[in-house]
């Protein structure tokens, strides 16, 4: 249960204790929010005594008269404003008129109450403000909540690229002061580490272009009809080498002529991905198994790797932005800790999901599975 | 003379062979370990001078670890602890209050981005001729 402090500024004794008398017992609940609400009631009969509380003490709702002996209540409309001071205002005024209406609307009124009038319209208009006050608070939080969120992301992200720059300033150092002597080719494997680690930087930042257009939705969407088992052959092919590298043995299984439709670019990076991830993260002499299957509603891609596996609590990190699984095993691999949020990100915008099952030491399967679009 | 050897830990292997480079073309022997397990391998064969650890490698404490075994099988051995902390989370960490000393077993503190230069001069502070 919340308590809303109402502020009753009225120099009529009897509007001042009907206002109070109506409020003391009456409480809302407002279920889309979650909330029941009560309030609690201070009255004043001057405009000096409600500037003073409203610089001093919390008030959510105030409910003014328009006509004081001391100030008028635009005056204090406009106080409120000047001092940005956080409360709903609804005026009440004698006169009905449309006039009086406007000019507190404009000077930042949220409602008004032409007296005379029932408890039940004032309860009304109360409930009404707190609504408003309960919406207002929901959108601050959700604000605040974005504004975390984007500040750990370019906090992580001016990490992430700093460490590159780092390994590769130090290179730089160490020739510059010709620790190595005067031979270049002394330096060459300092040149090589500084070329991997500006290619996962590049890597990174041309990651983060990608996922930041999916997300802003500026990519556009280029829905064709392909073969889908002809692009799995090319991105085999690309990840074919470091496999062959590591002995590691590639298995796909898909229909023939198995037509999809989709945005090519957007499937390629999701099955480069996987295909990537399980080459990367495997043993040397290890297996994948990626297989592809579908009925005319959905289609599936497996991928089972025979890998390094993770611990339940690595599982949990997976998809969130810049994580990277991080022990012993996985210390030398490079990668910009993205390609799963873009996967991830794609997969939503097929209305698919994805699905992760994996055990430390002993491997990873990726389940993701995705609506088949069709012509109609 | 018998040059020292340094037990350089360190998961950022580009960092770990700069130190190891930088040393060794300043007259050190350099030990190379990525990790806990490594290290540990080291420090139960005690054949090293001095011992620089990153704090933070698979574990966020394990630089804190490694010292107190350091520490634990020989005292005397001297122990830089090197570390981003402070910038990646805004926790500070330091040897220079008593309270500090009591749990951090170091007996230098080194924040990175750290310079080569600097990270010699606290070796040869500690364990030079």
């Amino acid at each position: 249960m919340q308590t809303l402090n109402v502020l009753v500024v009225d120099d009529e004794f009897g509007m001042r204790s009907g206002i109070e008398r109506a409020l003391r017992t009456f409480s809302v609940d407002f279920n889309e929010f979650n909330e029941s609400v009560r309030y609690c009631v201070k009255t004043v009969d001057n405009g000096d005594d409600a500037l003073n509380i409203l610089q001093l003490s919390e008030t959510d709702i105030l409910i003014l008269d328009h006509q004081l002996p001391d100030i008028t209540g635009l005056e204090i409309l406009d106080f409120i404003k000047k001092e940005n001071v956080n409360v709903l205002t609804i005026m009440i005024t004698a006169f009905a008129s449309l006039e009086v209406a406007i000019s507190a609307t404009r000077n930042g009124a949220f409602d008004f109450l032409a007296k005379p009038f029932t408890p039940d319209d004032l309860k009304t208009r109360i409930k009404n403000a707190s609504e408003r006050i309960f919406l207002q608070r929901k959108a601050e939080k959700l604000e605040k909540e974005k504004n975390a969120v984007r500040f750990q992301f370019i906090s992580v992200l001016g990490h992430e690229l700093k460490a590159p720059l780092s390994a590769i300033e130090g290179y730089m150092f160490l020739m510059q002061k010709k620790t190595a002597g005067e031979n270049m080719t002394n330096y060459q494997s300092m040149i090589d580490r500084s070329i991997i680690r500006l290619d996962g930087m590049r890597k990174m930042i041309s990651d983060l272009l990608d996922l930041t257009r999916i997300e802003s939705g500026n990519k556009r969407r280029e829905m064709v009809e392909f073969n889908f088992d002809e692009l799995l052959e090319y991105c085999v092919e690309n990840v074919q080498v470091d496999a062959t590298k590591r002995n590691i043995d590639l298995n796909v299984t898909c229909p023939g002529n198995f037509k999809i439709k989709a945005d090519r670019d957007e499937l390629q990076m999701v099955i480069n991905n996987l295909l990537t991830n399980s080459v990367k993260y495997n043993k040397d002499g290890g297996k994948v198994d990626f297989s592809v299957y579908g009925d005319e509603y959905h289609f599936v891609m497996k991928c089972v790797d025979t890998g390094i596996g993770m611990t339940e609590g690595e599982q949990k990190k997976l998809f969130q932005e810049f994580s990277r699984v991080k022990n012993s095993k996985t210390r030398d691999i490079t990668g910009s800790g993205l390609g799963l949020s873009i996967l991830k990100k794609i997969i939503t915008n097929y209305q698919g999901n994805v699905k992760v099952d994996s055990e430390k030491d002993n491997g990873t399967t990726f389940t993701i599975k995705l609506k088949r679009f069709n012509d109609e | 003379m018998k040059k020292k050897t340094i037990l350089m830990v360190d998961d950022d292997m580009d960092l770990r062979g700069q130190m190891k480079f930088f040393l060794e073309s300043s007259g050190y022997e350099v030990l190379e370990a990525g990790g806990e397990s490594e290290a540990i391998e080291y420090i139960n064969k005690n054949n090293y001078d001095l011992a620089v650890i990153d704090l933070m490698m698979e574990n966020q404490d394990s630089g804190f670890v490694l010292s107190h075994k350091i520490k634990k099988l020989d005292n005397s051995k001297p122990v830089i602890i090197v570390t981003g902390v402070t910038k990646e989370t805004g926790i500070h960490f330091g040897i220079k209050t008593l309270e500090e000393r009591s749990w951090i077993k170091a007996d230098e503190f080194i924040q990175k981005d750290l310079r080569f230069e600097q990270l010699k001069g606290a070796i040869d502070k500690l364990i030079g001729d």
